[in-house]
């Protein structure tokens, strides 16, 4: 087999043990709620049939193995369990299955990801590969330090900071990111304008930073070096000697940053009212219901870890020390 | 005469041509040495310190001192106004400093203890205590912190202390990492083979063999990683799962008086009061990544220009 496709399938296998393990750090997050936990759901007047049946549905009477093989077999075919809330002590169940709350809310959720990333990433790997090229110079520095600086802001810092200036000075956007399925793209885009800015704000500076350093170390390396002494024109030695081993830097960069939104989509969620999964899951764990949280962590964790996986994929298929072994 | 009033005469007099600097010293001249960013950012994280240290001498008022008007406007008896059911917000900003400031720095501190020490350890003892806490590490390391974080406080709730421990046990996760790795360097070094051969204990060689060794970059990744637990801190506490009330801390300030944002186009210095406490936050962070920007550069000899 080919070196190339033998690394691949390696990492994959390593990236699906790591999915494995982390969903059971996660179905262990019920292992380790206290006893009295049916009565604090369903309320004080909760009769003990009913706790008894309520943690009878979420098989409690059962070893921990077989609930994990029976959870994680319902995961996969999107049945994440029924919420907490909503159960009353009288033994009447509002509760709702815990996609239906979800569903909606992802699609919300990678509506504002990926508004983030479209206009992030090109802006950073620009200001990234030209602050790297012009070392040194004004461009460079001015650009360095004000990424140094933004870099280090919290998100909810920066969120308000533009709520203060386009929609409470300027009125140019509203505050509150209250968008619907119902609205056209134009209008969902305008309402997530803010929340949108403020990630990109936040992961452009990340992103430049790394690219800058990446480029940076690449064009100090001896090959580049070697290009230029024999002769070669900048633009050869950008494209030919420069280029194919950046390929594997770049794409860890984009992919360390979109795994970054999972973290700081969040809390801009909650800043802007936004109806994403972010601010599910901070509800959720407030009023600690945890097959919500369950089920939101998962989804981010997976993201994360996919995200990861396909970066170090597509470094090792565009490594040119693999492509053509010895 | 003057060298005894100073106390090293007995050095001075053996030898005039051999100046022996105090650290102190040779502190200063890095320091007059040190750029201005590195200047503005220890002097923003001294003057942080001393808010948190002297806070209740500073502060106007007690911590969670009600007074009669919510939301005064700023000026005369409350510089910055005051919140939502009348505390002084410029009394809750200095004590924030020393809750929010301080519960980061013991939850660093925590995770430097055991990410470090059990790296060492790993680092030393090799085998398959080696391989079971790097693969329990790599596991942790593949959730998000803020998104574990969360989970775990919705299992166990919101005290302090399971904030502290939570926080301190995810990013000790990062510590090991690094730890594990420049200690690794050091590990197969001759004069740590030669501390073992000379029988001594594994405490011994971790603490003084290799520990002075990887110092440098554990000091810088001290900072570092003092700013992210700082920042998952505010951010759990801006979500309303961090520190609860009373206690005045700047994550929850923010989200308390978010609502006066609105009232920009009226009152502009009412509008600002939720940003205080916010970049309050990102100050500091600013100042300590400034610090450990230069300590960086100057201890890996790590420069741009190749």
């Amino acid at each position: 087999m080919h070196p190339v496709l033998l690394t691949i399938f390696q990492r994959l296998g390593l990236g699906l043990l790591t999915l494995f393990l982390v969903s059971v750090v996660i179905f262990s997050a019920l292992e380790f709620l206290p006893g009295d936990f049916g009565e604090a759901v369903l309320g004080q007047a909760a009769t003990e049939e009913t706790v008894a049946a309520f943690r009878r549905e979420l098989g409690l009477d059962q070893p921990a193995v077989v609930r994990y093989v029976q959870w994680i077999a319902s995961v996969l075919q999107g049945d994440f369990g029924t919420s907490f809330s909503g159960r009353a002590a009288s033994g009447v169940d509002r509760s709702r299955s815990v996609v239906e709350m979800i569903g909606p809310r992802l699609s919300n959720t990678l509506f504002l990801a990926s508004m983030a990333a479209i206009i992030a990433v090109p802006l950073a790997l620009f200001l990234g590969i030209t602050a790297a090229l012009k070392r040194n110079t004004f461009y460079d520095k001015a650009v360095s330090a004000s990424t140094l600086t933004t870099i280090s802001f919290p998100e909810f810092f920066v969120a308000y900071l533009l709520i203060l200036l386009f929609s409470s000075w300027l009125q140019w956007f509203p505050s509150l990111a209250n968008v619907n399925d119902d609205m056209p793209l134009l209008e969902r885009a305008y309402r997530a304008a803010l929340p949108a800015l403020t990630l990109t704000l936040v992961i452009v500076a990340h992103m430049m930073r790394m690219t800058r350093a990446a480029i940076i170390n690449l064009l100090a390396s001896p090959y580049i070096e070697m290009a230029r002494l024999k002769g070669a024109s900048p633009s050869d030695v950008i494209l030919k000697h420069a280029l194919p081993n950046a390929w594997a830097p770049i794409v860890n960069v984009i992919a360390f940053n979109l795994a970054y939104l999972v973290v700081g989509v969040v809390v801009v969620e909650v800043v802007f009212v936004y109806p994403g999964i972010g601010q599910l899951m901070v509800d959720a764990v407030k009023s600690r219901d945890i097959p919500v949280v369950q089920a939101c962590a998962l989804i981010f964790a997976a993201t994360y870890i996919l995200l990861n996986l396909f970066a170090d994929v597509v470094s090792i298929a565009t490594n040119p020390r693999l492509l053509h072994p010895k | 005469m003057s060298e005894s009033d100073q106390g090293y005469s007995a050095v001075a007099e053996a030898g005039s041509v051999l100046e022996r600097r105090s650290l102190w010293l040779r502190a200063w001249l890095e320091l007059r040495k040190a750029p201005v960013s590195a200047w503005i950012g220890l002097v923003i994280i001294v003057s942080y310190v001393i808010v948190a240290v002297f806070a209740p001498w500073i502060a106007p008022y007690g911590e969670a001192e009600v007074h009669p008007q919510p939301y005064a406007p700023w000026g005369g008896d409350f510089i910055f106004g005051t919140d939502q059911i009348g505390r002084d917000v410029f009394t809750r900003l200095i004590y924030g400093a020393r809750n929010t400031v301080g519960i980061a720095f013991v939850t660093t501190i925590i995770a430097f203890l055991m990410g470090g020490g059990l790296a060492l350890a790993a680092a030393v003892r090799g085998g398959w205590i080696d391989q079971v806490l790097s693969r329990f590490v790599d596991v942790l390391m593949a959730i998000p912190n803020l998104i574990f974080a969360l989970m775990l406080l919705s299992m166990f709730g919101s005290s302090l202390i399971n904030i502290i421990m939570i926080i301190a046990i995810l990013d000790s996760t990062r510590v090991f990492r690094l730890t594990r790795a420049v200690a690794m360097n050091v590990v197969v070094m001759d004069y740590v083979e030669a501390a073992r051969l000379r029988g001594e204990s594994i405490g011994w060689v971790m603490r003084r063999e290799i520990l002075p060794n990887i110092l440098p970059p554990l000091v810088a990744e001290f900072g570092l990683r003092f700013c992210f637990v700082f920042l998952t801190i505010a951010a759990l506490s801006f979500l309303g799962v961090g520190i609860q009330p009373p206690t005045a801390d700047w994550g929850s300030m923010v989200r308390e008086n978010a609502g006066l944002i609105q009232f920009a186009q009226y009152d502009i210095k009412a509008a600002i009061t939720p940003l205080l406490p916010a970049g309050a936050i990102a100050l500091l962070t600013v100042g300590v990544n400034f610090v450990v920007d230069w300590f960086l550069h100057k201890t890996s000899g790590l420069r741009d220009e190749h």
